[in-house]
């Protein structure tokens, strides 16, 4: 028997609080009111009172409101229906596309997996980003965040890799997009022909704030059934600064002592347990995480990109409009570099990266005028060519096409002496002259 | 206790669960409790009393939970059991083996699933040490099984108080670890049963042993930047704080595979499962060079990744230190590795939070500092009842926010530890791996252990200081040619700067992929120390910088090709003998 309450006690925040009896934690409920329904989710029991946390916000809800428990969870369904399609932070349909009633549903933040079922990772997940693929190869199961300031196209190079990335599933999840950023993703999956193999879960900026904290865990709750079946999943999600805001926020409305600048305490282990459902399954699939965070003030040891790269095993660098090639790092590279890549791909990257390093100090050498020699014209030559055919965003290649390219960039500015490359890689890749 | 006392869930707030008793009935502080909820018991523990008030933080999501369901008081604190087969375990926080779960639960950790960490039913070959009328005090030898290579001696059990009298004792024969192989009694006549396995509070010290000793002899890592410049002693306890990306795991991981103890304790505290993966799925394969065993041999995993229950986060370090105290006991060496402490510290903040207690600096509880003196103070060399001595040494990470060491965290353990390996963001950024800073990091133990060292050679420690005094000149150096460029300073000031670069190109760092230069033994480290130290003193005679250049180059070049060559193999001699040579002696000494 499903009973109603409507004794609501209090509201503070987005949480409400109402006297009610046998209600389990994390129960999901529905709070009606004039015209207007919203879920929320039981947080929090003390003695009769419950404490609720809206999804739809608190605005407009009456001390009368209805409130009903629904006796079960969050949920999500889960099938392959899923792909192609479109949903809000409570997991409804946005896309105008039928409600998913009839498909088997799954509960959202499930438990963690036992670490000794985890194997060593060793795929490959090709972007076709080539500042990506050949300089820091994303690892399936590995869990990168791309740290870029306001204003840097993190957006753009998240669409571009959901695009091209050999996944077999790509599932978006926005957390406090901008309406136009969601339009962006949702033209390019189109154009790209990918919506078959993508499932978006959206929250844009001017959605409730509780709904940007279910965002992750519906996607991952998604991506984790697709890699037990066998799936090697990619999520997307962007950005994790507003998921830690709305942490933030939730949690001084339940006036939990806030730990630094106002986040609570638990935000390591809150980021923690969503990045770490990244996994490579023993005889199974894979999910794979590339999450914006974003940089208030590009202060890296602000406490949400700090907490993050505790986490992740690595990260990448998105300054201006680049992906930036000194500070990025996947800390899982080398277990695919040259393993399962190909044998010159190690050689390549140092190569390529310490020239491009020599060829910065030429840059600001020059920039403080000093006198340019011959060979600074040439480390210029190749500082041009290597943010033409690699750094540039817009540069769209495969990995063997980009380890070519590379071969060429230097054998077009440099003699094989200076490059420092092992003699048989050198004897076996070197371009011939025509 | 009579019956045990129950209670009801009153309120739940995250993993802090309330619960009401009935009036009159015991509790105990660190108690455990099972709450019941929906057919499953969440293992809890009782972390405030206030009148019939029970404040408990579950080791487990506490999603599904009701005011009004059951829970049960057990009449225990939270403990280790420990006996014979813990070898190669891995273990969650709370001693549940996770390899047995697996099996019966598949790729996720479901909640309220517990099992025995020792295997019950494993037969073990006892031979009595003891006979029937000796006296023993607790921790004193009664007899000893065979694991793996160890004799695992069974011990009186550890919290016994005052002296017992052995009335019967088991020949030997088979047994498991339940069975019992001695009976004793003490004056008052009360008489126990004595098993093989035994169990300890996690939370409370080891303390059955004769006296503690001063830490005074080398726990060698074979990572030359800690041997040599800032040493561990057997016992003693160091930290190495660094920002993320420092490489305090690869550090972690290489001590864990070259030190020279019996047991490592690997205490995977809120850190990446994938790393543990990593110590997981290796460790089985490689093997230990003193040994000749697989590594997972001699080391034990307690495993409580950043995405497991918080609260058994905290538990996991007393778990491992435990299990730490209880090798002592044994005789052994054992290295406990945390990573890391602050996770740990945080899960301590949560719970604070929880219980709205006033929070210190940072929102960490006013509590911490002594919380980190305590966990610290557990580890120590002692001299055991039979004479011989045990050591249990305890390296932490900590992972201060902003990788700025002014935090709580890293300050309140500066203040316990006695060894302080600093990693630093502008040594890894510059590849100078293992990325600890000479110019921050320090060690108690260079003096304390000095009588030590200097067995090595009689100038040992004067010449490590010498070189360490080198390295902050030829910093200061490098930060005057910053400004002034190679032209504006001396010959001599460029001269002691390149011999510092060659001290940290070819000693500090350290290749931790070349199966070579990894790991260093202690004949290595005292042969190629003292070559480099000869270097570090000769007067060079220079005419000009181009020439200074030149030939510091060539020699950093042959020690650094020195570094990568085997051992005393032919390569490696000549280049010693090079280097001799270069600094005007036949053979350097």
């Amino acid at each position: 028997m499903i009973k109603e309450y409507n004794l609501i006690s209090r509201i503070q925040g987005d949480i409400i609080t109402v006297q009610a009896a046998g209600i389990r934690n994390g129960e999901l409920a529905t709070v009606k009111g004039q015209g207007r329904s919203s879920l929320a989710q039981v947080i929090r029991l003390q003695g009769d009172q419950v404490f609720l946390q809206v999804f739809a916000g608190t605005r407009g809800i009456s001390t009368g409101d209805q409130v009903r428990f629904l006796k079960h969870p969050m949920q999500v369904a889960f099938g392959e229906a899923l792909l192609g399609r479109i949903f809000n932070g409570s997991g409804q349909p946005m896309d105008g596309g039928p409600v998913l009633t009839s498909l088997p549903k799954i509960e959202i933040g499930g438990p963690s997996v036992n670490p000794i079922r985890r194997i060593i990772p060793r795929g490959f997940i090709e972007t076709r980003v080539p500042m990506v693929d050949v300089f820091n190869p994303l690892v399936e199961s590995q869990k990168l965040p791309i740290f870029a300031a306001a204003g840097e196209p993190y957006n753009e190079l998240l669409a571009r890799i959901g695009m091209r990335a050999n996944a077999d599933v790509v599932i978006l999840g926005g957390i406090g997009l901008k309406y136009d950023e969601y339009l962006k993703f949702k033209n390019s999956f189109e154009q790209a022909g990918v919506l078959s193999r993508t499932i978006m879960f959206i929250h844009t900026a001017s959605d409730p704030v509780v709904e940007r904290l279910l965002v992750p865990d519906l996607a991952l709750a998604a991506a984790e059934q697709f890699g037990v079946q066998g799936k090697r999943v990619l999520v997307l999600l962007s950005d994790m600064t507003a998921f830690a805001d709305a942490l933030k926020e939730i949690a001084i409305s339940m006036d939990q002592v806030p730990s630094n600048l106002g986040y609570p305490g638990s935000l390591y282990s809150d980021l923690a347990a969503r990045y770490e459902k990244a996994v490579d399954f023993e005889g199974a699939g894979s999910i794979t995480i590339l999450a914006v965070t974003t940089m208030p003030g590009d202060d890296v040891t602000h406490p949400v990109p700090d907490n993050t790269g505790y986490i992740t095993e690595g990260q990448f660098y998105l300054r201006k409009g680049v992906v930036e090639p000194f500070g990025s790092l996947s800390r899982l590279k080398q277990l695919v570099i040259g393993k399962v890549t190909r044998e010159d791909h190690g050689h390549i990257m140092n190569s390529m990266i310490r020239l491009y390093a020599k060829s910065r100090e030429v840059e600001q050498k020059l920039a403080m005028g000093f006198d340019k020699t011959p060979e600074d014209d040439r480390y210029l030559d190749y500082s041009q060519k290597f943010y033409r055919r690699f750094l540039d965003l817009k540069v769209d290649i495969g990995l063997e096409q980009a380890l070519d390219l590379g071969w060429q960039t230097l054998a077009e500015c440099f003699s094989p002496d200076e490059v420092g490359i092992k003699q048989e890689m050198i004897d076996k890749y070197w371009p011939q002259k025509k | 206790m009579t019956d045990r006392t129950v209670g009801k869930v009153v309120s739940v707030n995250g993993p802090l669960v309330v619960a009401e008793i009935d009036p009159g009935r015991e509790v105990m502080q660190n108690e455990v409790a099972y709450v019941h909820c929906q057919g499953q018991a969440l293992k809890s523990e009782v972390i405030r009393i206030r009148g019939r008030q029970v404040d408990m933080q579950v080791f487990e999501s506490t999603a599904g939970l009701m005011i009004g369901d059951a829970v049960d008081f057990s009449g225990q604190v939270l403990s280790a059991v420990l006996g014979p087969g813990m070898l190669g375990n891995i273990y969650d926080g709370l001693q549940n083996p996770l390899a047995l779960l697996e099996n019966n639960q598949g790729f996720f950790l479901k909640r309220g699933q517990y099992l025995p960490p020792l295997d019950e039913e494993k037969i073990w070959d006892f031979v009595p040490l003891a006979k029937k009328g000796d006296r023993v005090k607790a921790g004193e030898y009664l007899g000893e099984v065979t694991e793996g290579l160890f004799g695992h001696p069974i011990m009186a059990p550890l919290a016994l108080s005052g002296n017992w009298e052995i009335t019967e004792i088991s020949p030997a024969g088979k047994y498991k670890i339940s069975s019992h192989i001695a009976r004793i009694k003490n004056q008052d006549g009360q008489e126990i049963n004595v098993a093989m396995k035994q169990e300890w509070p996690v939370k409370q010290p080891m303390r059955a042993y004769r006296e503690r000793l001063l830490p005074d002899k080398q726990l060698l890592t074979q990572c030359r930047l800690i041997d040599i410049f800032f040493p561990l002693a057997e016992g003693g306890t160091a930290c190495i704080p660094g920002p993320f990306g420092a490489g305090k795991t690869v550090l972690q991981q290489i001590i864990s595979r070259y030190a020279e103890a019996d047991i490592v304790i690997i205490v995977a505290c809120g850190e990446r499962a994938g790393e543990v993966v990593e110590t997981i799925r290796e460790f089985p394969q490689l093997e230990d060079p003193q040994t000749g065993r697989s590594l997972m041999d001699r080391t034990v995993i307690i495993c409580n990744t950043s995405s497991m229950p918080v609260a058994a986060r905290e538990a996991s370090i007393y778990t491992g230190l435990t299990l730490g105290e209880y090798y002592r006991q044994l005789g052994l060496k054992v290295l406990l590795l945390a990573d890391s402490t602050s996770r740990w510290a945080q899960a301590l903040r949560e719970s604070s939070a929880r219980l709205e207690e006033i929070p210190g600096e940072e929102a960490f509880p006013a509590y911490l500092e002594s919380r980190i003196a305590a966990v610290y103070e557990r580890a120590g060399v002692v001299k055991l009842h039979n004479e011989s001595t045990g050591s249990l040494t305890m390296i932490g990470s900590v992972s201060p926010a902003g990788g700025n060491f002014e935090e709580p965290v890293t300050q309140n353990t500066l203040k316990v530890v006695g060894a302080f390996h600093g990693l630093s963001r502008s040594r890894s950024d510059q590849r100078r791996y293992p990325a600890i800073d000479p110019l921050i990091s320090w060690s108690l133990y260079l003096r304390q252990m000095e009588d030590f060292l200097n067995l090595r050679h009689p100038e040992w420690v004067e010449r490590v200081k010498q070189t360490h005094k080198l390295m902050a000149d030829g910093h200061a150096v490098r930060q005057m040619m910053l400004v002034v460029g190679e032209e504006g300073i001396s010959l001599p000031d460029l001269v002691s700067y390149q011999k510092s670069e060659i001290v940290d190109a070819t000693c500090l760092q350290q290749d931790s992929f070349d199966p070579v230069d990894r790991a260093t033994s202690r004949q290595r480290q005292i042969e190629d120390f003292l070559l480099l130290t000869e270097m570090v003193r000769h007067q060079f005679d220079f005419e000009n910088k181009q020439q200074a250049r030149d030939q510091m180059t060539r020699l950093q070049n042959l020690f650094f090709q020195m570094k990568y060559s085997p051992y005393q193999g032919e390569k490696y001699t000549g280049y010693r003998r090079e280097i001799g040579r270069m600094l005007g002696k036949e053979e350097a000494r």
